[in-house]
């Protein structure tokens, strides 16, 4: 039930786009066609997926205070944890790289889906987010974490994809030429912000 | 112009034309949030108080010439396929700086960035200007890129807050001011007048709207920046 209930909240209620505008940019770069947006969803998921639970276990077993122990007692009071935010990046950064070559070796048909995007991953803040909210929230377990991992890519894949959608359709409306392009995506996000919001409070 | 350019450049060029342009082309026909479409994450999630704002915009602004100086410097040593990694490096240490130096002296506008200072990490105005410009020209040019395109990112993230911070809160917290009011106590309807503040602004997707209409007057008055499709 505890997982179930931080994978919907992950989904709806702390959507990275639309709560917390993470990996905006990649958002509107490439949410023109909606196939597109599907592919780089997808790669989004699968990158929190496998990132999430790995930055959870090198800050529980190395970054944290007191993560050190299990070498030797005497670490104990040792606090590494000015040093997350490179090595989170360092661990993102590497691990899209290994992901990049497994895929390509053993699985090249997701390689033709998903390849051109996971380079780009690497600097989408929403990896990065999920790694910091997840050192913010302290989930107990490593399982709680990969769920919000997963979570939080899966909304983030919803979001793309639905306003891709609406950017495909949008091309055939009358819109103020000022507005055309970026201005009339900043303002529909709102909107399905807005929307969003309607799932605040939900509890499961 | 080849034996003393690595010099001369410096005292010479700082304000060519070429430079001028570097340093005012990023606030209007070049801005980094409303045409170049980088950093967009922190300049909505961190608007919703004009402090906050000022603080981000000096960190960014911080972390944007320290990383464009630094890779300029390096930009011949660095082999080009780790580059991306490289680049990270460099951008990763001086934010863990911005954060200890937060944490230190202003701990509650820390506590309130909360991740999106370690956010600027990948914010990819740096990581866009990086790629951009630092890996192909010298320290000196992209020292004022970087000035450029980071009060081009500052000053959208202050008119944005401005206008959230204004018809959210109905006044604008300063330091050592306190709350600044722009309407009589009294007409507040907490206060028992017909005033009441517009809370939708402080929430997060208002921030985009705001972002939106931005852009729609930007272009309105810019022609040259309105998209086919």
């Amino acid at each position: 039930m505890e997982y179930l209930s931080i994978f919907v909240k992950g989904i709806f209620i702390e959507n990275m786009i639309f709560a917390y505008f993470l990996g905006m940019c990649s958002y509107l770069a490439v949410s023109k066609t909606v196939k597109t947006a599907n592919g780089l969803g997808l790669a989004v998921i699968f990158v929190l997926g496998i990132t999430v639970p790995i930055n959870y276990l090198l800050e529980n077993y190395v970054l944290k205070e007191g993560a050190l122990q299990w070498i030797s007692p005497e670490y104990a009071t040792v606090n590494l944890s000015f040093l997350s935010f490179i090595m989170f990046i360092a661990v993102i950064a590497s691990m899209v790289q290994l992901v990049e070559m497994i895929v390509e070796k053993f699985a090249p048909a997701l390689y033709g889906a998903l390849g051109i995007f996971l380079p780009l991953i690497a600097v989408n803040c929403s990896i990065l987010g999920g790694a910091l909210f997840m050192q913010d929230r302290q989930y107990p377990s490593i399982g709680e974490a990969t769920v919000f991992g997963l979570g939080s890519g899966v909304g983030w894949w919803l979001a793309i994809v639905a306003i891709a959608a609406i950017r495909e359709k949008i091309r055939y409306s009358h819109v103020p030429a000022p507005l055309k392009g970026l201005g009339i995506t900043f303002i529909i996000t709102g909107l399905m912000g807005i929307a969003f919001m309607s799932f605040m409070g939900i509890e499961i | 112009m080849s034996t003393d350019t690595a010099a001369a450049p410096k005292k010479e060029s700082l304000f060519s034309k070429k430079n001028r342009r570097l340093l005012k082309d990023p606030l209007d026909d070049s801005n980094p949030i409303t045409v170049q479409v980088l950093g967009i994450c922190s300049a909505l999630a961190i608007t919703v108080q004009l402090q906050q704002a000022v603080i981000m915009s000096l960190s960014v602004l911080f972390v944007m010439i320290g990383g464009n100086v630094i890779v300029s410097l390096l930009r011949n040593l660095i082999p080009d396929r780790i580059r991306i990694i490289v680049q990270l490096v460099v951008v990763a240490s001086l934010v863990i700086i911005v954060d200890q130096v937060l944490k230190a002296f202003q701990p509650d506008i820390s506590e309130k960035l909360s991740v999106f200072v370690g956010l600027i990490i990948t914010n990819c105005i740096i990581m866009g200007r990086l790629e951009a410009f630092a890996l192909a020209n010298k320290p000196g040019p992209s020292f004022l890129d970087a000035i450029g395109n980071a009060m081009g990112y500052a000053w959208i993230l202050l008119a944005v807050s401005i206008v959230r911070e204004v018809f959210g809160s109905g006044a604008i917290s300063l330091p050592g001011m306190g709350q600044v009011k722009f309407l009589p106590t009294e007409w507040f309807m907490s206060e028992g007048g017909f005033y009441e503040n517009n809370n939708l602004m402080i929430l997060p997707p208002m921030a985009l709207i705001t972002v939106g209409i931005i852009i729609w007057i930007q272009r309105s008055r810019n022609q040259s920046l309105i998209e086919e499709n």
